[in-house]
């Protein structure tokens, strides 16, 4: 166990970042992008190491993947209640690691590329670098407080880089957005760290997660609103999880957020900031099992499964095609969290869980690839509109190739990566809930259709004149995308059910055929439609839209949402609940300040003229100052 | 005898050899080479303040007049360190407007001599050495005030600072005299065993007081500094308020301590309503101020009110945080007086107003006024912070809470003069700001030493802890 390699690998990305950061108009644009792209690739290397290692060398004992934890006291709050910083290594965090190493890689390098000539190239790559760092530490944390910091960190990068087009009102607002509903869904996270924190007597995964721990055995001691404060606490830390993973109704900023750069979107909010929420239950999965028979994991199932419902309709009728994205995004997301909300602990009863983990790391290696296919698309025709855009498929024919591979993963076709994780997935539900595994069902279904809807309509359908000819993307671009490509195909045979487990022992997983079979079926039937839809330029769609009429509007309005807490916020919290506490604050307790600050001005302006500048004056103020103290001292004061 | 326990006496010793040998120098040196004295006593004076960190050994000398322990060598130290600082800022005014005149050398000489007052008044045994120190530390000053003969403000202060500090000395040495009519010594070691609370004592104690509240401007007997401040060259302005009134706290608080203890009951009283006035009446001031060194003058007597909570805490932790609070106030003030020198002499605009927009045209010593201007607020992470912070601490934990809370209220008075400054520097615009120039080496050296100070004091505590072990040799 070698911890001295394994911390360098959050530690080079924030030396790169303090490095881009400070020295930032001094080193050349084509320098900071090879920094970047050496810092991480150095993190990537350690980190593949770590996987390697841990995997098969020394992880296992008995048959069973150990945790292995180095830490030191941060801060001290009780003698028993200590926060630490630390690094601990287990299945889910080495998987992580992987992932956001590969994913910000990628990413860096395609930048390179991508953002070619931008202003800001320096502070766009010190930017990324910090959220490779602060993810980093995120996935390696210790207890709940680390994760807490680490989390907010993130949630910095991510509003950094959503407003990195800073001169376009539509982005600082995204990026306001984003970071005031994760905020407020962060509060929700921390009340339930302080409640956890109090009720347990700690914050370290270690012993909050001890099947065996006074932690869990103990969890029914007090109750509150009939439930226990433990299963409070989990739905509290939950909403925060929510809140990043853009579960409903927490998920109106992932939009609005695609107006920060495409590199971004499929590092940042496609790949691995927004599985933080999923990581986090996963993380503390064994409390959310156990305490109160799971009723804190019921709620994300069903949480999960309405997103992810939710999402998947909505996505059909946007088309923004990064928008498209993003709900599909959220909906994948969604996929994972009702995948963790059916999972039970041991053995292949954990199926859920290691099939949420699975997704979540085939779904970060093609989500990324479409994004960065969506970014590819958007450099050549300039818009992010299905409209501007057709028959691309004979200019840009990398795009369209890795594009159709990573729609076929997401879609659920063998052999793709997406059909292995998605079939688990759905195995699981089958086997603890019937209402789920139809709407997951459902859900792949839709899935395909928005998928391959807007596939044929960047590459296929009616062949728009372009004004300059698209061309494909240099190299810098095109080599991440026939990287992800690769792992969307090959990610799907890894036996993940060996390596990442509820219980860290390992099962064999199988294929359920029928299950499958049903799946792939479902997933065809979207792709089919999509076809006929969509493949060459006919009226079809615009007859449907005009069949669903006003339920179409309200999909593509995404049900008002936006509108609802708009009218919560503006109209009734602002307007009846702040204005008034603002006008009391200016008035009396400002005004007071204000008055005493003032009548202080004016007395200074009034003694003004005692200093006279006459010498005798002041030799005068100073006898009579004695004489004045001595009779004071000596007939008045005296104790 | 034995020679050796002269040792103890080192600081004095060598600083007036150095002193001695300037006057032979300023003799041999050629009249077109005189400049070169400046090198020479800043090359001298920095040897000696390095080897004053040399340790020393505790003992009185000349039957108890004379006498030395840790606390009074480190406190030798701060005051070598903030001369020096003071010479380092100086050198530049001195070549250009004083040699001029052919009376460079005396400057070194008048200032070396009243620095030496001050080791002997806080090394003293008894009061007729206390006195000796006190009036040898006070009237090379006011001839330093009025040095700048050619200019009638520096003649001004000149006369006003020699009449007020005659007085202050008169009243003090008459109250020395009722301490010795009712103790019947003038050796602090007897007087402590004998004086005892009667209407005398306590008149002679107060009397007495005077004349040191005066060196450290304490309302009401604080008039003379703004016009002093004002009229007076700034090198000797801020030898004032910082050497001087150091020097002069320190000393008060060992008599308080040890000589007057028995009096407490008293004098805490009296600290206690004279520590609301200077902080009140300095802060007030400080206020409307628009000519730098005046707003400087008022800033000092507030920050002089602020120490005297440290005084009246009584303890080992009082005299720690007193210790503390000057050596970082040498660094604050010094480094605010610095920038304040460094603009007079290139420019000849000591107003505030004058400093709009500075942070456009030279932000680096925008930065060291406002470093500096932070600490004297105590605005943390910088040193003057935890100077505050601490001396409040000590008088909370005797248990002065309405005491600490005006404290608190006056430094929030005091941030805002500050800020003025501040806002002035940083955020206003003006049609003719200062231009652009850069600061000689000596200069540069100076203000770094302070900025280095300001910044290390307040990231770096173990000090503190050496200063509090210091301390206890007083309780």
């Amino acid at each position: 166990m070698n911890f001295s390699s394994i911390i360098l690998i959050p530690l080079i990305p924030l030396a790169v970042f303090l490095l881009l950061g400070i020295f930032n108009k001094k080193i050349k644009p084509l320098a900071s992008g090879y920094i970047g792209v050496a810092g991480l690739l150095v993190s990537t290397l350690l980190s593949i190491n770590t996987a390697y290692h841990y995997f098969f060398v020394y992880g296992k004992s008995d048959g069973v993947y150990q945790t292995f934890v180095e830490k030191t006291v941060w801060m001290n709050f009780t003698d028993t209640l200590a926060i630490d910083m630390g690094v601990q290594i287990d299945p889910i965090s080495v998987m992580m690691l992987i992932v956001v190493s590969i994913v910000s890689l990628m990413v860096q390098i395609y930048s390179r590329g991508y953002m070619k000539g931008d202003d800001g190239y320096t502070k766009f790559f010190a930017f990324l670098a910090l959220f490779s760092f602060s993810m980093y530490g995120l996935v390696l944390a210790t207890n709940l407080f680390q994760i807490y910091i680490f989390w907010e960190l993130v949630g910095v990068s991510s509003y950094l880089l959503i407003g990195y087009y800073y001169t376009k009102p539509s982005a600082v607002s995204a990026a306001k957005k984003a970071f005031i509903v994760t905020r407020f869904a962060d509060l929700g996270f921390l009340i339930g760290i302080l409640i956890m924190g109090y009720y347990t007597g700690t914050y370290d995964f270690e012993t909050l997660n001890n099947p065996e721990g006074s932690a869990i055995l103990n969890w029914a001691s007090t109750s509150f609103m009939g439930l226990s404060v433990l299963t409070w606490a989990l739905i509290l830390i939950f909403i925060g999880g929510a809140g990043k993973s853009a579960m409903f109704p927490l998920h109106i900023w992932l939009p609005d957020a695609m107006e920060g750069p495409t590199p971004v979107s499929a590092l940042i909010h496609a790949a691995t900031m927004v599985v933080a929420g999923i990581f986090l239950v996963a993380r503390l999965f064994p409390m959310f099992y156990f305490v109160e028979e799971g009723f804190a994991l019921n709620i994300v199932a069903y949480v999960g499964a309405f997103s992810s419902l939710f999402a998947a309709i909505i996505a059909i009728t946007q088309t923004d095609i990064k928008r498209v994205l993003a709900f599909s995004t959220m909906s994948q997301l969604g996929y994972m969290m009702l995948a963790l909300g059916v999972s039970g602990y041991e053995g292949h009863e954990g199926l859920g869980y290691m099939a949420s983990m699975f997704h979540l790391f085939t779904h970060a290696m093609f989500k990324a690839l479409l994004f960065l296919c969506a970014g590819s698309v958007i450099h050549a025709v300039h818009s992010n509109y299905l409209k501007d855009m057709g028959g691309l498929r004979k200019y840009m024919p990398i795009t369209n190739i890795t594009f159709l591979i990573a729609a076929l993963a997401i879609a659920g076709v063998p052999p793709f990566a997406g059909f292995f994780s998605k079939d688990e997935i759905l195995v699981a539900a089958f086997e603890h809930n019937k209402l789920i595994y139809f709407i997951g069902i459902f859900v792949a279904g839709l899935t395909a259709f928005y998928m391959f809807r807007i596939y044929f309509g960047i590459f296929w359908g009616k062949d728009t004149k372009y004004e300059q000819k698209p061309h494909e993307s240099p190299l810098s671009m095109t080599f991440p995308l026939l990287f992800l490509a690769l792992l969307s195909i090959i990610g799907g045979f890894i036996p993940f059910s060996e390596f990442v487990t509820a219980d860290k022992a390992g099962f064999e997983a199988h294929i359920n055929y029928p299950l499958a079979a049903v799946a792939v079926g479902v997933g065809l039937i979207g792709i089919a439609l999509a076809w006929v839809f969509y493949k060459k330029e006919n009226d079809l769609a615009d007859k449907m839209v005009n069949f669903f009429g006003p339920l179409y509007q309200w999909t593509y309005d995404k049900f008002y949402f936006d509108e609802i807490y708009l009218f919560i916020t503006k109209k009734i919290l602002f307007n009846r609940v702040s204005a008034p506490i603002a006008k009391f604050d200016r008035k009396y307790v400002d005004g007071t300040m204000v008055g005493i600050g003032n009548k202080t001005v004016l007395a200074s302006e009034k003694i003004k003229g005692m200093q006279s500048g006459k010498v005798q004056d002041y030799a005068f103020a100073f006898v009579a100052g004695v004489v004045i103290i001595a009779l004071v001292f000596i007939y008045l004061w005296t104790s | 005898m034995d020679f050796s326990n002269f040792l103890a006496m080192r600081h004095e010793i060598i600083l007036l050899a150095i002193t001695l040998l300037l006057i032979v120098a300023e003799v041999f040196i050629p009249q077109n080479k005189k400049q070169s004295i400046v090198h020479l006593a800043i090359l001298l004076f920095g040897l000696h303040t390095i080897v004053g960190f040399l340790p020393i050994m505790e003992t009185n000398l000349f039957g108890g007049m004379f006498r030395t322990n840790g606390l009074i060598h480190f406190f030798k130290n701060i005051l070598n360190l903030g001369v020096f600082i003071l010479l380092l800022q100086s050198a530049d005014w001195l070549r250009a407007k004083i040699f001029s005149q052919n009376k460079g050398t005396e400057f070194f000489i008048l200032l070396f001599s009243s620095l030496l007052g001050m080791y002997f008044m806080i090394s003293s045994g008894d009061f007729l050495m206390f006195y000796l120190g006190l009036e040898l530390s006070t009237l090379p000053v006011a001839a330093l005030a009025a040095y700048e003969t050619t200019n009638r403000r520096s003649s001004e202060a000149g006369i006003k600072l020699i009449l007020s500090s005659a007085l202050a000395s008169g009243v003090s040495l008459f109250g020395i005299s009722m301490l010795y009519a009712t103790s019947g010594s003038i050796y602090f070691e007897n007087i402590i065993q004998i004086i005892a609370s009667t209407d005398l004592t306590i008149l002679g104690m107060i009397l007495f007081f005077a004349g040191l509240a005066f060196k450290i401007s304490l309302v009401p007997f604080h008039f003379w500094t703004a016009d002093v401040y004002e009229g007076a060259p700034i090198s000797v302005a801020s030898y004032l308020s910082v050497i001087s009134k150091g020097a002069a706290v320190f000393i008060l608080m060992i008599l308080l301590f040890t000589v007057l203890k028995p009096l407490m009951h008293v004098w805490e009283n009296l600290i206690y309503l004279v520590a609301v006035l200077t902080m009140f009446i300095g802060n007030l001031f400080a206020l409307r101020q628009q000519n730098m060194k005046r707003f400087l003058a008022f800033s000092s007597i507030a920050q002089a009110g602020f120490i005297l909570l440290g005084l009246i805490a009584g303890t080992q932790l009082g005299t720690a945080t007193i210790v503390y609070f000057v050596l970082i106030y040498v660094f604050s003030n010094l480094a605010a007086f610095g920038v304040v020198q460094a603009i007079s002499l290139e420019t000849g605009k000591e107003d505030i107003n004058d400093y709009e927009g500075l942070y456009r045209t030279n932000p680096n010593l925008s930065l060291v006024m406002m470093l500096a201007l932070f600490s004297l607020a105590g605005i943390p992470p910088v040193a003057g912070f935890f100077g505050k912070f601490f001396l409040f601490t000590a008088a909370a934990s005797e248990g002065y809470y309405l005491l600490v809370f005006i404290a608190v209220v006056n430094v929030t008075i005091s941030l805002y003069y500050y800020l003025i400054v501040v806002r002035a520097m940083f955020l206003r615009k003006s049609d003719n700001p200062i231009p652009f120039f850069k600061n000689r080496i000596y200069m540069r050296l100076g203000l770094l030493i302070t900025v280095i100070g300001i910044l290390v004091l307040g990231l770096y505590s173990p000090l503190y802890d050496y200063i509090y072990e210091l301390s206890g040799i007083f309780n």
